[in-house]
């Protein structure tokens, strides 16, 4: 344990005094179990009818009759197809390449279905360039079995007829094509070549058409100040490959910053080869994914970071700029300033402060590094909202020009800060169509439902970047009498042909050239040359006036002015905009950086919340609350529970979209708060004012039950200067262990208790994870969700800590300001039990900006494994390709293997999840359960279970090899986890093929075992983290 | 097995004899060719599309050239010129050849050139074959058969049981006549001596009393036991079916490979339940039993069970076309493994290699389809325990069965040496 810092989980650990974290270190339980509560209740005792005679009696009753109902087994019918199609056989999955443009989520991706059935999202390997499967995007498959979904077109909330809707709708819109009212478009991002076509087409045929795009969460300012400069609507893309320096200034890059999808090419380089690696430096006031994966991360305020960008700009291209900051932040601004210059062409700024000037700064920091990170050929396309239409329409809407308005993929009467205003000019419309698969806050207010079908059950196509297209194809015949956008405005145009027709049409004409239309589907896209205009979304925004370049660094830096407390609004990396609020999987997905789920919540730093009486408290079993506090913007006031965040910018408070949905979820969906109530003028920073309000909030947190219990060396990490200098013994020592009083390491074989078995002969299955490569994006957390029937246990329970996640993604923070300076006060530190509190102490000042790691841990799969030996109907054992067995069938639920499992990985399935009204998420209804793999058996109540290294998959992979007569190559064998991340932090593979990649990585020098010291010998393995804290 | 060889030898004379009859009487009348050179090419070239008595694909053709003689004045040059090329002569303008193309919806006949004279003539001959009434002669007498040894079981029993009670009697007679003998001769017959009731002598020995105490409670523990462990296995599980589909007539009588119905069994988990469509492949022709029946299985009764076969497919045999109103059939599944057991019938069909009849047992001889091992984990573990893995000509296990086999120093390795015991191999 010679490098390793202090490591902690919750501010409460900081705590010298917390009685709490004394008492968890001794006991399971903070407070006693509350027996004598209950039996101390003699009244409620006596008052019962049942008296313990009667008790048992039952009992013997019911088990009897339980036992005789169980000796005659159920008749089972098997029903084949009429007629089988031919891509069928049962038993066997078929994959098609689609993509996802929801509107917020845009992803080429692989569907898996089985006997018809879309069961899992996989990341489509062959389009790389568009993008990766975010967590959210591998819970979409779920949305297609949704229960609430509209299942026909609706108007006045009666069931219509697809015929009826067209009559009606093509009636009242002839009508208004010279009543000089407009019939308005109102959509989401299609970035569809084809759908733009259609909606040009649309306007024609009724002339008086507008179509607005509608961002919920905008990227108006990047767009504007983007098409201001290049003339093009669009995203600036960046491939971080290319970026060896990277400064951000309030740029989530490795969240939904500019769509997502830029963290597999940052993470390209972080990992460490030839001695180098990336620098990244971030300055944010909120805490984010992005953040914590920062070699240097500088808490700002919003306002601030304005300036420290103006300044940034002022350092590495010229001039002056006012403003003024903090010495410390001026002097890390200036050295940022100076490795960006010194990384030259390999340097990138990026920045997510809506702000035009901002924006402008960025790009013009850029193009005067001549950033190769900086792509301008490709610019993005997956969102074309503008602000200033969305608002134009509002009022027209109010002022009753609008005659119609259509639809599709927005939710505005939940995603506008002025959604009455918005109600309101609904009702002056007499046309107001809804495309939607759910009966939601918008589509519920107007006139007619168009049944939108699911994006696995449609056509579609999409420019992700400029000349990269990509097809949706459906995965599944329609489940409900739905009909998309598209193919209703092919009707309402007159156009006889499908919408499948229509974009084959369209993409001949201009976008293939020739190339094949099925290679293109069967491959999920294509990348063409020829760009399609999409003018319709540009127009109103063609008059922007071009800031010169240091202008805009003087307006962005006199922007800025201070204000007691700011306000930025962020997305979570579970639940985003907020669409997929009814997917209990992302509900369940504990946030990355505060390990809550279920919920969203005002961060707050521990200072400002000391200034304003907020608190968090641990209660009974470790569980966290929190006060609440009312939130006032501009008059608006939401009330939001509290999380006190390190890292939190002192001055700044930050809560999260996409919570506090009303209509078309499931009750136990409904959480959190609307934070778009406080999205006014779309800006996502606002100047707020925080009191106390009554009440306590009970949070659902995973991660912050016990302490650390003194096993610091669970993360392992050092610097680039020391991981290139010195020897491994130094930063990634094996821990030795006392053998006739001499310091022997753990893993010599003399040491070890147990004989080893002989796994040289045939696979033996290993996995690594990279700490330097892990974002902590948790795609692989759903992956798993998905792959392996995981199932959802709700609020109530994950607050019991019965979260059923069989892969967690585990925070730690440490705090130094610098890193050297954590390692000597470890050393000085000697003894965790005296040593470690001072440290600790010491430590609480760096909590106000903590580093952050990442660890994601399942089951290890020790080939000496603790759990194995305790239990008691050997229903866990080890096999010879290393992967550690459940047969849950013979598991009798002693919960011991729980308990001896140093990792704590195995999960406890205390209720039948699968058919328990309780529990009413995807796998109680039969909709939901189409979702489940049939490759894995759903547990029952009374077993453990925990991560299997996908067995059925490595199983899987080994059958065709064998039906096949050929070697496996490396690559082919993958679980669900490896596959989803696209990071390539996690490689998984057979280390008795030793050219395998993942034979390799266990022979590198960072590579290190969880808790070595406890000589479980586990087949997962992890690479110690190295931080680039070179500064210039 | 005996007896259905029998059956079967007895119905192919019958067969040959009645085929000698038929030559014999075709001969005499002013046919020329031979009727049973006629059916084999008949069945050759034209059954697919063509039965004697039935209208299918194309018209009925029992007495073609007699029919098309008297009732359209057609004579044999037509029928050759309309069987080698009737394309060419609907094209030609024929007027009944267009009748007849355009009365089976514009399907054009296979022209068959290759045919000779001697071939046509030789169909001609069969197709003008009386028609053969049922042989009902031959299903009494295999239901005689069968009523026959019943009774005889019966007649042997009865007799038995006369012939014991007979014998009783006799002995009683005999004892009663000695006793009136002796008391008539006054001769003192021995006093049985009053000894302790065997009852009263067994209850006194505790010793006995114990050792019958265990041996009912170890045999009553033995049966309740074998209860126990039969819970939950359906060995011999016969359910009837909603179509009676006899493995016995497909599998075994008519020889069909089971991967032909059951063909994902070769790449995919499940054997897959064949779907309608692949009944229907050979059932569109095939409308009638014609094998050998008995008094259960008549031919009427298999002919009502393709008949319900056309209505879940929605094959209107009168018309010979789909309606499109198909019932999926709902089958009684009868191998069922609980959810948590993994199995994989493409690992043991291709990978190793194992006949079907291995697990499922002698299916081809199945009338009713029912389970036939036990499917418990003991069963699948003893099989893996003894069965070597099949490693010839399989590249993914030449070297792991060479390190193996080194390791265990055995020639062959057992799927249980190869980790086919593992918990996890089955249960995930």
């Amino acid at each position: 344990m010679s490098s390793n810092k202090k490591y902690w989980k919750s501010v409460e650990e900081l705590n010298e005094n917390s009685s709490i974290v004394e008492t968890l270190k001794q006991n399971e339980f903070v407070e006693e179990i509350p027996t004598d509560e209950f039996l101390g209740d003699k009244d409620s005792l006596e008052a019962s009818s049942t008296s313990r005679r009667d008790f048992l009696k039952y009992v013997g009753f019911s088990t009897a009759a339980a036992t005789l109902a169980a000796c005659e087994g159920p008749v089972i019918k098997s029903i084949p197809y009429v007629v089988q199609p031919e891509e069928i056989i049962p038993g066997i999955a078929n994959y098609y390449a689609t993509t996802i443009a929801d509107g917020y989520d845009f992803a080429s991706v692989l569907v898996k279905t089985r006997e018809g059935r879309p069961i899992k999202i996989e990341n489509n390997t062959l389009a790389a360039t568009s993008g990766n499967a975010n967590a959210r995007v591998h819970a979409s498959v779920l949305g297609l079995y949704d229960s609430l979904r509209v299942q026909s077109p609706r108007k006045n909330g009666n069931s219509i007829s697809w015929d009826e809707l067209d009559t009606e709708v093509v009636q009242k819109l002839t009508a208004l094509k010279d009543s000089g009212k407009d019939i308005v478009l109102f959509t989401q991002t299609f970035a569809s070549p084809s759908t733009s076509k259609l909606i040009a087409e649309f306007k024609e045929t009724y002339g008086n058409v507008r179509h607005v795009v509608y961002d919920a969460i905008s990227e108006s300012a990047a767009l504007d100040a983007y098409q201001a400069k290049y003339g093009e609507r669009g995203l600036a893309n960046y491939d971080f490959s290319k970026a060896m320096t990277v400064v951000s200034v309030g740029a989530d890059f490795l969240g939904d910053w500019q769509g997502g999808g830029f963290d597999a090419n940052y993470s390209k380089n972080r990992i460490p080869q030839n001695g180098k690696m990336s620098r990244h430096i971030q300055i944010e006031s909120n805490m984010s994914l992005t953040g914590a994966n920062a070699d240097k991360r500088i808490p700002l305020t919003p306002n601030q970071q304005k300036v420290a960008l103006a300044k940034l700009y002022s350092y590495v291209v010229g001039g002056s700029v006012s403003g003024n900051l903090p010495e410390v932040i001026e002097d890390a601004v200036k050295k940022a300033a100076s490795q960006l210059k010194k990384a030259g062409s390999n340097g990138l700024v990026v920045t997510g402060i809506q702000d035009v000037n901002a924006q402008t700064v960025a790009l013009e920091i850029n193009e005067y590094l001549n950033s190769k990170a900086f792509d301008k050929a490709t610019p993005i396309k997956t969102r074309q909202g503008s602000d200033k239409e969305v608002m134009t329409l509002i009022a027209d809407m109010k002022a009753g020009k609008v005659g119609a308005i259509i639809m599709s993929g927005v939710n505005p009467l939940y995603t506008l800060p002025n959604a009455s205003d918005f109600y309101e000019g609904l009702k002056n419309t007499e046309l107001s169509v809804a495309f939607s698969m759910k009966e939601d806050e918008t589509s519920s207010g107007t006139q007619i439902i168009a049944a939108a079908p699911h994006y696995l059950e449609s056509w579609g196509d999409v420019e992700i970047k400029k000349g990269h297209y990509a097809l949706t194809q459906p995965a599944i015949r329609p489940l409900f009498n739905t009909r998309q956008f598209q193919e209703s405005l092919l009707k309402w145009t007159g156009n006889e042909s499908t919408y499948l027709d229509y974009i084959k049409e369209a993409w001949g004409t201009s976008i293939l050239n020739g190339s094949s239309f099925n290679q293109a589907l069967h491959d999920g896209m294509f990348v063409g040359t020829i760009a399609t205009e999409t003018t319709d979304t540009t127009e109103a925004s063609q008059n922007l006036e071009t800031p010169s370049s240091g202008d805009a660094a003087r307006a962005l830096a006199d922007s800025a002015k201070s204000s007691a407390l700011e306000l930025t609004l962020y997305a979570k990396t579970g639940l985003g905009d907020g669409q997929q609020a009814n997917n209990p999987w992302l509900q369940e997905f504990p946030d990355p950086i505060t390990r809550t789920s279920w919920d969203n919540y005002l961060t707050v730093s521990k200072a400002d919340a000391d200034a304003l009486g907020l608190v968090n408290t641990y209660v009974s079993n470790g569980a966290l609350n929190g006060s609440y506090a009312n939130v006032t913007v501009n008059g608006t006031t939401i009330t939001a529970p509290v999380i006190i965040q390190p890292g939190q910018a002192k001055g700044s408070v930050g809560l999260a979209f996409g919570y506090g949905r009303t209509k078309g979820l499931k009750q136990e969906m409904q959480t959190g708060v609307n934070a778009y109530a406080l999205y006014q003028g779309f800006n996502n920073v606002q100047e707020v004012a925080i009191e106390l309000a009554s009440g306590e909030h009970e949070f659902a947190s995973v991660q912050l039950q016990n302490t650390l219990m003194g096993r610091g060396d669970i993360i392992k990490e050092t610097t680039l200067e020391i991981f290139n200098t010195k020897d491994k013994e130094h930063w990634n020592a094996i821990p030795t262990v006392s053998l006739n009083h001499q310091e022997t390491p753990v893993t010599s074989p003399e040491v070890d208790l147990w004989d080893s078995f002989d796994r040289s002969i045939g696979h033996h299955f290993n996995l690594s994870i990279d700490l330097n490569a892990c974002t902590g994006c948790g795609a692989c957390v759903i992956a798993c969700h998905a792959e392996n029937n995981v199932p959802v246990v709700g609020k109530t329970e994950v607050r019991r800590s019965r979260d059923m996640h069989w892969l967690r993604i585990d925070r730690y923070y440490s705090s130094e300001e610098t890193f050297e300076g954590d390692i000597e006060k470890k050393e000085n530190s000697e003894g965790w039990f005296t040593g470690t509190k001072t440290a600790l102490r010491e430590m609480e000042s760096g909590a106000e900006n903590p580093q952050v790691v990442f660890q994601p841990v399942m089951c290890q799969h020790c080939n000496h494994a603790p759990c194995e030996t305790v239990c008691p109907v050997a229903a866990t054992s080890h096999g010879r390709q290393g992967q550690n067995h459940m047969a849950y069938n013979r598991c009798v639920g002693t919960r011991y293997c729980a308990n001896n499992c140093p990792y704590k990985v195995r999960r406890f399935n205390w209720f039948l999840y699968n058919g328990n009204d309780e529990f009413d998420y995807h796998m109680n209804d039969d909709l939901g359960r189409m979702v489940l793999n049939p490759d894995v058996v759903v547990r029952s109540r009374g077993v453990m279970e925990k991560c299997s290294m996908c067995i059925q998959k490595t199983q899987k992979t080994i059958l065709d090899a064998k039906r096949d007569g050929r070697l496996i190559k490396d690559g082919e064998f993958q679980t669900a986890c490896s596959a989803a991340c696209s990071n390539g932090a996690m490689v998984f593979g057979d280390i008795n093929d030793k050219e395998s990649q993942v034979a390799k990585l266990k022979e590198d020098n960072r590579m290190y075992h969880l808790l070595e010291s406890v000589g479980t010998k586990p087949n997962v393995m992890y690479q110690t983290k190295v931080v680039n804290t070179t500064e210039a | 097995m005996r007896q259905v060889i029998h059956c079967k030898l007895s119905k192919n004379l019958l067969g040959i004899f009645l085929i000698l009859l038929l030559a014999f009487s075709t001969t005499l009348s002013a046919q020329e060719g031979d009727p049973a050179k006629g059916k084999t090419l008949f069945n050759a070239n034209c059954a697919a599309c063509h039965q004697l008595d039935k209208k299918m694909t194309g018209p009925a053709l029992r007495n073609v050239e007699t029919r098309l003689s008297n009732d359209q004045g057609l004579d044999k040059a037509w029928l050759y010129a309309w069987i080698r090329n009737s394309p060419g002569l609907i094209k030609s303008g024929d007027a009944y050849a267009n009748k007849i193309y355009n009365e089976y919806n514009g399907t054009a006949m296979t022209a068959f050139p290759q045919l000779s004279d001697e071939d046509l003539n030789n169909i001609l001959a069969y197709t003008a074959e009386v028609k053969e009434e049922p042989v009902a002669t031959q299903t009494t007498a295999t239901a005689d058969t069968g009523s026959d040894s019943a009774i005889s079981n019966e007649l042997i029993l009865g007799a038995l049981g006369i012939l014991f009670l007979l014998l009783a009697s006799g002995l009683y007679v005999v004892n009663k006549t000695l006793r009136r003998f002796a008391e008539a001769k006054n001769i003192e017959l021995a006093e049985t001596s009053k000894r302790r009731p065997l009852w009263k002598a067994f209850v006194q020995n505790q010793f006995l009393v114990l050792v019958t105490a265990i041996f009912l409670l170890l045999s009553s523990a033995y049966f309740v036991y074998g209860y126990l462990m039969q819970i939950g296995i359906d060995q011999g599980y016969q359910p009837v079916q909603p179509i009676h589909f006899s493995h016995k007539i497909h599998a075994g009588d008519n020889a069909i490979d089971c991967n032909y119905c059951h063909a994902s069994a070769r790449v995919s988990k499940t054997s897959g339940i064949p779907s309608l469509n692949v009944c229907m492949n050979c059932h569109k022709s095939i409308y009638e039993y014609k094998g050998e029946t008995s008094v259960e299985y008549s031919k009427e009764f298999y002919d009502a069970e393709i008949k319900k076969l056309y209505a879940a497919a929605g094959w209107d045999d009168a018309a010979q076309q789909y309606t499109g109103d198909s019932k999926p059939v709902k089958w009684i599944r009868i191998h069922n493994l609980p959810d948590f057991v993994y199995f994989n019938h493409s690992q043991h069909v291709s990978v190793a290699g194992i006949e079907c009849q291995t697990c499922h047992g002698p299916v081809q001889e199945m009338e009713i389809a029912s389970q036939f091992s036990s499917l418990t984990m003991g069963w699948c573990i003893n099989c893996h325990r003894t069965t070597n893995v099949k490693v010839e000509d399989n590249a993914y296990y030449t070297k792991i069965h060479e390190e193996l086999s080194k390791k265990y120093g055995v020639d062959k390795l057992t799927a249980a040496q190869m980790g086919g015991l593992e918990c996890g191999k089955c249960h995930y």
